[in-house]
């Protein structure tokens, strides 16, 4: 039964907390950059006047266009309820593993693209082409670096990998390590930042995501921005649950949750750093160097992957 | 008592009788359409049923025919193995069946129909025929009345010289593989009970022959050249866009989504029933062959901007990742880990079936909308989901199971066959671990650029507005068409799931062929949870994710519809544009041009942009003409010496023919000394 509370808590705490740490790093952003930012609340403000706004929708969009935002909000909220994030005592953990994630957060994309292309502006195609473009790029080499933490731990259920790292016996691997390199280039991919998309953007020509969801306004514009958040959220979790799992509270444990939001918070705080760091040090590359970027994180997810065999 | 191969036999007969009298009712085609089809779904249905029970019961049967040559019967068997491959084929050509009662009728006043619904009787029965055989005679007779059939449904159309061309070069690629396939049996057969006599053709005198190695690897190697010709593996590939397309699109739902298992079915059998003992590098062999075929077959789908022919291409695509499956099986086997050769057996397996649900489908949504529009260019069309809901609903059903997406098929058996490649550090050679997860790693290349071609397929033929110039009257098909998209869209969800259920069901096959059960683990935690090894090393359920998708959907709908916003149907906002015309939509050419210049190097491009310039200046040029040519480089590597080479001995030959009777006396003459030396 704890199992369905801290469950709820979590999901609950996704969606609540997703937004802020937008916030938190659009502020560090500004700090970084020397501007004075906004409050770190000002998402919320920006989704609560979305929501309140009436929808304007083009005349010829089909039910795939209103149909979109829901679901890319709903896969978000149950990749929530999949990650260990607080606990690794989840009932929905065996819903999916690790694979099943990454296609998750695909057939969000998928329905994404198909939106984009619904109205039939060029900025909408351009956009789907590209986002898929670099999503095949990008889905090998995430799967690479994934199978190297499987490999190293023997499972790829997340909280399996959660409980063999975190386990006392565990010291530090050389394939974790270039297995985490790749996951950071990949979560900037994955996640639109810079150097690979710019989230801030709205000139025409470096725009992906923002080309895609150009034509939605009112309640589907904020459910899809939303949803962005807590991709961003949902990506630093798992990030912070594969690579440092310190804190995440052990089936039989709940009395340890309030601990766990605490180190929670302070991971996913500290990789808001690292993010803006990484985001305010690079220029955002021309597309077709970004078969570089991601061949590279191919790259050292291979490293990763052969250092596990001769080495480990 | 009916048995399973009663029924099975009795389907046989019913779609042969249909084949020879369908032309008697020839002058009433709307009659004969209605009348041979539904007898042939019927007959399907009787296949299916056979084929399910006997999987389900695990039961082998035979059965020796009367006829046949002299002193060589016939024999059928009906075992698990044989009773999958007909539930396959059985359930799609019930499906496209009742699909072609409605599409077959949109030929009617065109032209007349009856070798089509003659042929396509034969093409069902010939499939039957394959997998039931149970002797190399009765096989290669079934593997050549499909063939022959297939060969005449895609020349339906023969007033197209396209159309004869590629019947044509469907016919050579499909008999050079016959004869592959025809010398594999006699190796088997002369080894299994010597070469004088005709004992060894039964498949049962293989199964007890012991081969040795070096004649095993030439039997196997000529089935394998043999099935992967028909199944369309790189570089064999290059019949299947041409072949598929032109053939009416019930007979490419057909062609493409069982025809091409019947060579999956031919490769089981010969290499884990008849050859069984095998060295691990044959199961390299047709790993490396599957990978290719996997990359290969989605980079050239996303080239196309012909829906027919881009689907063709992923027909490649997904032979080559059951081809992985199967390889992967192979190896496991070889090194005697029979739990892990079930995992991947079966992934292998369950592909067979979920490409044959969706690739089906997808077909009959091409159709549909062939039907509709009379155009197979994607770069013409557009906006189809206004005027076509039904079909726009169902073939994105097909989409996103071929793209392998939760919760549909397609995913369940690509994360089947991911699991068993994350288990290959059990091998004991050091190199194979070391390689196992690139194939791993093109295996999900594969799958992404297949959501990115099916983003385009679908985006490009239903989304945004009407690109064509002329604007036909588009409309949406009848009730048969649908109800069978619609029933192959629901296998497709129920495949992805209830997979726990499916493996159940067909556990016995990795039981007898590689001697192992995958559901005892995989329903470890109940029906819900699929757990092929253990559930700490990894779970999927795909009606969680289902429901959990619908309820979360469901929720927030709700709570953003008890006070909703109004919703305003405006013009288009395009950033403030306000010329928007349809041409400046991305089409498929466009859509596909970021990963045409990355993967570039292994197609052969020709791209050409001419300007007319106005008369007034350069810089504003008139009109721009686009030229692009994507061609298969096998064609140059493979193909055209081949046929070079041909011609060439043809010509040689050609000299021996002078027309003056003297020679050819003098060559009878000689043939005849040469005979008497031999025969001395």
């Amino acid at each position: 039964m704890s199992g369905f509370i801290i469950e709820i808590l979590q999901v609950m705490m996704l969606i609540g907390l997703a937004p802020m740490f937008s916030g938190w790093v659009k502020m560090l952003k500004c700090w970084s950059q020397g501007r004075s930012s906004a409050s770190i609340l000002q998402p919320y403000r920006d989704l609560a006047k979305l929501f309140s706004k009436d929808v304007i929708l083009a005349e010829n969009a089909s039910w795939i266009f209103r149909f979109t935002p829901y679901l890319v909000f709903s896969t978000a909220v149950l990749a929530g309820g999949i990650i260990p994030m607080l606990s690794t005592d989840l009932p929905l953990s065996l819903t999916a593993d690790v694979i099943v994630l990454v296609a998750l957060f695909a057939i969000a994309r998928f329905f994404t693209a198909l939106a984009g292309m619904d109205i039939g502006t060029a900025f909408g195609g351009m956009g789907s082409s590209r986002e898929m473009m670099i999503a095949s790029l990008a889905e090998p080499a995430m799967l690479m670096a994934i199978f190297t933490v499987s490999l190293a731990c023997g499972s790829t259920s997340l909280s399996r990998i959660v409980e063999v790292i975190y386990s006392p016996a565990s010291i530090v691997k050389p394939s974790l390590v270039f297995a985490f390199i790749a996951f950071v280039l990949i979560a900037l991919t994955e996640t639109g930042r810079i150097p690979v998309d710019n989230p801030a953007t709205h000139l025409e020509l470096t725009m992906i995501h923002e080309a895609m969801i150009l034509e939605y306004s009112g309640r589907h514009l904020a459910l899809i921005e939303w949803a962005g958040m807590m991709k961003l959220f949902l990506f630093m979790a798992i990030g912070a649950a594969l690579f440092a799992p310190w804190g995440i509270a052990y089936a039989g444990a709940p009395g340890s949750i309030p601990l766990a939001f605490g180190y929670l918070i302070l991971k996913i705080g500290a990789s808001g750093i690292v993010l803006v760091l990484i985001e305010t040090g690079l220029a955002k590359m021309r597309l077709f160097r970004l078969t570089e970027f991601l061949g590279a994180a191919f790259l050292m997810a291979t490293l990763g992957m052969l250092s596990f065999f001769i080495l480990e | 008592m009916i048995t399973p191969i009663d029924i099975a036999s009795a389907s046989i007969v019913l779609l042969l009788i249909t084949f020879l009298t369908a032309g008697l009712l020839r002058r009433n085609q709307a009659l004969l359409i209605k009348v041979s089809f539904s007898l042939s779904a019927f007959a399907s249905l009787a296949a299916l049923s056979a084929g399910i029970w006997t999987v389900g019961s695990g039961i082998t049967e035979r059965v020796t025919l009367i006829i046949g040559l002299p002193d060589l019967p016939f024999h059928l068997r009906l075992d698990p193995l044989a009773g999958y491959f007909l539930t396959v084929v059985g359930l799609l050509s019930f499906f496209v069946s009742i699909y072609s009662t409605g599409y077959v009728k949109g030929f009617l006043g065109r032209r007349s129909v009856t070798r089509l619904v003659v042929f396509y009787c034969l093409f069902i029965a010939g499939m039957f025929m394959v997998v039931l055989a149970d002797d190399a005679l009765f096989f290669l007779i079934s593997w050549e009345a499909m063939a022959a059939a297939s060969y005449f449904l895609v020349m339906f159309e023969d007033e197209n010289a396209e159309n004869r061309r590629a019947a044509f070069l469907y016919m050579v690629v499909a008999h050079v593989g016959a004869v592959a396939i025809l010398l594999s049996f006699g190796v088997m057969a002369g080894l299994a009970a010597g070469f004088e006599n005709f004992n060894g053709f039964t498949f049962d005198a293989m199964r007890q022959a012991q081969f040795p190695t070096g004649w095993a690897t030439v039997a196997f190697l000529l089935a394998f050249f043999g099935f992967a010709a028909k199944a369309g593996v790189v570089p064999l590939h290059v019949w299947l866009p041409e072949a598929h397309p032109v053939a009416p699109s019930n007979v490419s739902a057909l062609m493409s989504g069982v025809m091409l298992k019947t060579a999956i079915y031919g490769i089981v059998r010969v290499t884990f029933d008849l050859l069984k003992v095998f060295p691990w590098w044959w199961g390299a062999f047709v790993l490396i062959l599957g990978i290719v075929s996997a990359v290969m077959g989605v980079l050239y789908a996303l080239m196309q901007h012909d829906l027919k022919r881009l689907l063709a291409y992923h027909s490649v695509e997904n032979i080559g990742i059951i081809l992985i499956g199967i390889g992967l099986a192979m190896i496991f086997k070889s090194f005697n880990l029979p739990m892990l050769a079930a995992l991947a057996l079966i992934a292998g397996l369950y592909h067979t079936m979920n490409h044959a649900m969706f690739k089906g489908l997808l077909f009959m949504g091409a159709g549909s909308v062939l039907h509709a529009t009379r155009e197979r260019n994607m770069e013409e069309m557009g906006g189809l989901i206004h005027r076509m809901p039904w079909t726009a609903a169902l073939f994105l059903v097909g989409c996103i199971s071929i793209s392998a997406l939760p919760p549909f098929n397609g995913f369940v058996s690509e994360w089947l066959t991911f699991q068993a490649f994350l288990l290959s550090p059990s091998l004991p050679i050091p190199m194979m671990r070391l390689l196992m997860p690139m194939g791993a790693a093109l295996l999900a290349l594969t799958g992404a650029l297949a959501a990115a071609c099916f983003v385009k397929a679908f985006g490009v033929t239903f989304l945004g507005h009407w690109r064509g110039h002329h604007n036909p009257h588009i409309h949406e098909t009848d009730w048969s068409m649908r109800s069978a998209m619609l029933m192959a869209a629901l296998t497709c969800l129920l495949l992805g799931i209830l997979p726990t259920l499916y493996i159940e069901w067909m556990d016995i096959l990795s039981e007898q062929l590689v001697g192992a059960k995958l559901a005892a683990s995989a329903a470890v935690g109940g029906w819900m949870w699929l757990t092929p090894v253990a559930p700490e090393r990894a779970s999927y359920s795909g009606i969680v994710v289902f429901v959990g998708i619908i309820a979360v959907y469901g929720i927030v709908y709700f709570i953003l519809h008890v006070n909703p916003g109004k919703i305003h149907r405006g013009p288009i906002w395009d950033c403030g544009f306000e010329k928007l015309t349809s041409r400046m939509q991305y089409n498929a050419t466009s859509f596909s041009m970021p990963i045409r210049r990355i993967f570039g190097f292994l197609f052969k491009i020709k791209e050409e942009v001419s300007l007319v310039p106005q008369s007034a200046h350069p810089a504003f040029p008139k009109k721009l003409h686009y030229e692009l040519k994507v061609r298969d480089r096998f064609w140059k590597w493979i193909y055209k010496p081949v046929a070079d080479a041909s011609f060439w001995c043809s010509r040689k030959v050609g000299r021996l023919q002078q027309g003056r009777i003297q020679a050819y006396l003098i060559y009878s003459f000689v043939t005849i000394i040469i005979l008497l030396f031999f025969t001395r």
